[in-house]
């Protein structure tokens, strides 16, 4: 008989080791599946995780790697803080949407005016749209006790409508002929997001993401608020005896994320996207979420967990072309990574005794 | 005469500890026996197997003489045995009908069950109406409750495991009496406890647990509390010595304090006022559930009021939260060790961080001084006596006492002008509560007013230079409590607040049969 047997303390060897552990369960599992869609498990594998980063057109590859990893890591390393407190905000995708619009709303009002200042505000604009759309469930949640997850996530498809409102409407390029769409900011050099180093993928965004993990790493090992931040989502009475105001938190945590999120957008579309359009949102704000808890809501993990889940994706994408297995069964591969995450990470709080039968006397 | 129940050479063993080591002993029809021992001591297991909760590595149970080994409670319940757990597993939303028929296999109809439920309650002294809410009653009359479901199954084995830490002197008298008449009836009662006056009142035969392993058996009429203890603890106990005090300055005024209870069926405060003076305990009782948690959310600023209702060296504080209270020297310690004075999952160090940054200096600019942080722990670990491989291990890996021993000496080192702490001992092993009440007792003496919220009388009159009690939100005008006797403590609680005048009456009456029978039989 198997029976599991909760730690006295969690293990420190499993929770570094689960991830590793719950990606070879994925491709096993994945290769099974690969194999029932008649494909060769072994060659979609290395299509998915080999070819993009060493493969023969890797050089392509790489820097898209950087160009997805980015946002992902940006969102997920605001999300994980939130989380880590206990404050679900399960709606970055519209506060991604809202960065990019606000953002981009004051790149195209200062058009076609030259300033190196245009670019900063941009990304203030982000910031502040993300925000903004974050305080509406942190701020009813403070008032009327509100559910965070439902509101925020109702949120995303009031972003969406509004993303194509503008797209339609006041951000509509006016040199169109009535074609959806704003005008494309990667040809107005003072607000274009372009690669720093050409064809690495290497833009603002990416940097952006890099200076939060270091941020956020900063501030939940070494900084009272991180302190307070891991103690509310543990132990919330605990939290309030240490004298945490649950309110404050929830406003700190939802303006945290909302803002990286709305500045991943601004990035994004001041980029790799370059336009407001109507389909311009990818998912990103969700993905994010199986990123932080991927990442073990850990920022290094989280960045570990971006590149991982990017590569998925451009490798994913890959075997699309050039193996034809179907984009569900790409969808269903990213969902088992997920799913075994979660199911071996109980062993970090658990150890597996087999037992033999206990005699009755 | 044969034995209702014998238990051969049981032994249960859990990873790391043996829980039982080839424990034996029996119980005869009609015998109230009492299972004594400290907490950790192997009481828990071993009931738990005479209930078919736990199954045992070795050894035979005997019910009647026939071979007895129950595989899940349903079972041990149909051979006649019956427990009231510490716990009770009620719930609060329906009445007492209701909970009753939930536990058992085929409940009849309703209506017809608060009949029964009436007439049992009647026949042995336990005033219960059944269509109360049960989240509407006090903690004695949950226990009725439980009581009441297996007096139901007319059991020939009842287990009760330590059934007096929630009751009033005139509560525990009722139930006594109850118990005295099963005896009466013949049914045989398992008693656990650890008070010794109680089991020395109540029980005929005792068996003493220690580490797993029985220690002696006697007749707890016979021996004397010391020796009881004695046998109990493997060494004499050290009462807490209490340095002469002068009271000095009024450090602490309450006045006027009211507030919202912090759960659903918790209890409103009702306008509370105390002092307390520097250099001087003041214990309040009660029993659980008239405002404990209320009380001490309220001192340690979790809620929050009117700023005059709590008043600290004449500044008026009431409405700050913890932080600032802490700053100017205002400490609590919360009864609920893991989950309100503890993070279980954080370690020892992240914990003393919790609510020492700000007196032990142990964040600058923001930033926390891990490096001081973990020497204020190891401070607290070595100053307390904390049994731990370390200050780097989870909160939930000690043991109740040391957590407790920890969770209070993060406070007192903190040098405290007023330290609120409420059940520091409640579930601490013997030698670890003697060392907490000494702790206290000496930080008093150091000139710290110190405020001890507890349900345990006999740690309050052990600490207390002045007594209040606490009862449905109210708290009575606190008395010295040198010279107070068990009786006035109890009417000062509310004793037995909760029961109509008929039932007291008839509760007295059965009180009065079974202490006269109980006196010849003792004196033949």
């Amino acid at each position: 008989m198997i029976r599991l047997e909760k730690r006295p303390t969690p293990s420190q060897f499993w929770t570094y080791t689960t991830p590793i552990v719950a990606v070879l369960l994925t491709m096993l599992a994945g290769g099974l599946m690969f194999a029932l869609l008649g494909k060769n498990p072994v060659t979609a594998i290395k299509t998915i995780f080999y070819d993009p980063v060493l493969g023969e057109f890797a050089f392509y590859y790489r820097g898209q790697l950087l160009v997805k990893a980015g946002p992902l890591i940006l969102i997920a390393v605001g999300l994980a803080i939130g989380f880590r407190a206990g404050i679900w905000n399960i709606g970055a995708e519209g506060q991604y949407i809202m960065g990019a619009i606000c953002g981009a709303a004051v790149g195209l009002a200062f058009y076609p005016t030259e300033s190196w200042i245009i670019f900063p505000l941009m990304i203030l604009a982000g910031a502040l749209g993300g925000t903004l759309w974050a305080m509406v469930p942190a701020i009813l949640k403070v008032r009327f006790n509100t559910n965070e997850i439902l509101v925020s996530l109702l949120m995303v498809y009031v972003a969406e409508q509004l993303l194509a409102a503008m797209a339609l409407g006041p951000l509509r390029n006016p040199e169109t002929a009535g074609f959806p769409g704003s005008r494309n900011l990667q040809q107005y050099p003072s607000a274009a997001n372009t690669d720093l180093i050409a064809g690495t993928g290497m833009h603002w965004g990416v940097v952006a993401a890099f200076i939060a993990v270091l941020f956020a790493y900063i501030l939940l090992s070494r900084h009272l608020m991180g302190f307070h931040i891991q103690l509310a989502g543990q132990s919330p009475k605990a939290a309030r005896f240490g004298g945490v105001n649950p309110k404050a938190l929830v406003v700190f945590c939802m303006g945290l994320s909302g803002a990286l999120a709305g500045m991943a957008g601004l990035f994004e579309v001041a980029g790799p996207a370059g336009q407001i359009s109507i389909n311009f949102n990818s998912g990103y704000g969700f993905t994010a979420i199986i990123v932080a808890f991927l990442g073990r809501l850990h920022p290094i993990g989280i960045l570990l967990a971006g590149l991982l889940m990017a590569l998925t994706y451009i490798g994913g994408e890959a075997a699309q072309a050039t193996l034809q297995i179907p984009a569900a069964a790409i969808q269903a591969f990213q969902g088992m990574l997920l799913f075994f995450l979660l199911g071996v990470d109980v062993l970090s709080n658990y150890r597996i005794r087999l037992d033999r039968r206990e005699p009755a006397r | 005469m044969t034995d209702l129940l014998t238990i051969q050479r049981l032994t249960k063993a859990y990873p790391g500890v043996v829980a039982n080591d080839d424990v034996s002993f029996s119980i005869a029809p009609g015998e109230i026996h009492a299972l004594l021992g400290e907490n950790g001591a192997g009481k828990s297991t071993l009931v738990k197997m005479i209930y078919g909760l736990v199954k045992p590595d070795s050894g035979t149970m005997a019910l009647h003489g026939a071979p007895f080994s129950p595989a899940e409670p349903r079972a041990a319940r149909a051979a006649g045995v019956a427990m009231v757990f510490q716990h009770f597993s009620l719930f609060e939303a329906l009445n007492v009908a209701e909970n009753v028929g939930l536990g058992m296999e085929n409940p009849p109809p309703i209506r017809e069950l608060a009949r029964e439920i009436r007439e049992v309650s009647h026949a042995y002294g336990l005033p219960l109406d059944p269509r109360r809410l049960v989240g509407d009653l006090s903690a004695g009359e949950r226990q009725r409750v439980e009581i009441i479901r297996c007096l139901l199954q007319d059991p020939k084995l009842l287990i009760m495991d330590e059934p007096t830490s929630v009751l009033t002197p005139q509560e525990v008298e009722i139930l006594f009496a109850t118990l005295n008449k099963l005896k009466s009836e013949g049914t045989a009662i398992l008693y656990i406890s650890h008070k010794l006056e109680e089991i020395r009142a109540l029980c005929q035969g005792a068996t003493i647990l220690r580490r797993g392993k029985v220690v002696g058996a006697c007749d707890p009429r016979q021996a004397s509390a010391a020796e009881l203890a004695e046998m109990m603890v493997g060494e004499a106990l050290h009462t807490p010595d209490r340095p002469p005090s002068e009271a000095g300055k009024v450090v602490l005024q309450v006045a006027g304090l009211t507030s919202e209870s912090v759960s659903t069926f918790g209890t409103r405060l009702q306008n509370i006022g105390f002092e307390v003076r520097a250099g001087e305990v003041l214990g309040i009782g009660g029993v659980a559930g008239n405002g404990q948690d209320e009380l001490l959310s309220a001192l340690s600023g979790e809620t929050m009021g009117a700023s005059e209702t709590v008043r600290l060296r004449g500044e008026p504080i009431g409405h700050l939260p913890p932080n600032p209270r802490r700053t100017r020297g205002m400490l609590s310690a919360p009864e609920e060790r893991l989950g309100h004075a503890a993070a279980p999952d954080m370690s020892l160090v992240d914990n003393a961080v919790l609510s020492g940054w700000q007196r032990e200096d142990l964040t600058r600019g923001g930033f926390v001084r891990w490096g001081r942080a973990r020497a204020f722990a190891d401070k607290i670990i070595s100053t307390f006596d904390v049994r731990t491989p370390g200050a780097h291990v989870a909160a939930r890996a000690l043991s109740g006492g040391n957590l407790q021993k920890f969770v209070i000496g993060r406070e007192i080192l903190q040098r405290p002008d007023v330290l609120v702490v409420n059940q520091p001992t409640w579930g601490v092993d013997a030698a670890a509560a003697a060392a907490i009440r000494q702790a206290l007792l000496d930080l008093a003496g150091a000139g710290a007013a110190v405020i001890v919220i507890s349900q345990d009388l006999d740690e309050l009159m052990e600490v207390s230079d002045r007594f209040a009690a606490l009862n449905a939100g109210h708290l009575s005008a606190p008395r010295p409590a040198r010279g107070l006797t068990m009786e006035q403590i109890g009417l000062m609680l509310g004793g037995a607040h909760d029961m109509d005048v008929a039932h007291t009456e008839e509760a007295e009456h059965i009180k009065e049969t079974y202490q006269d029978s109980h006196h010849e039989e003792t004196r033949p």
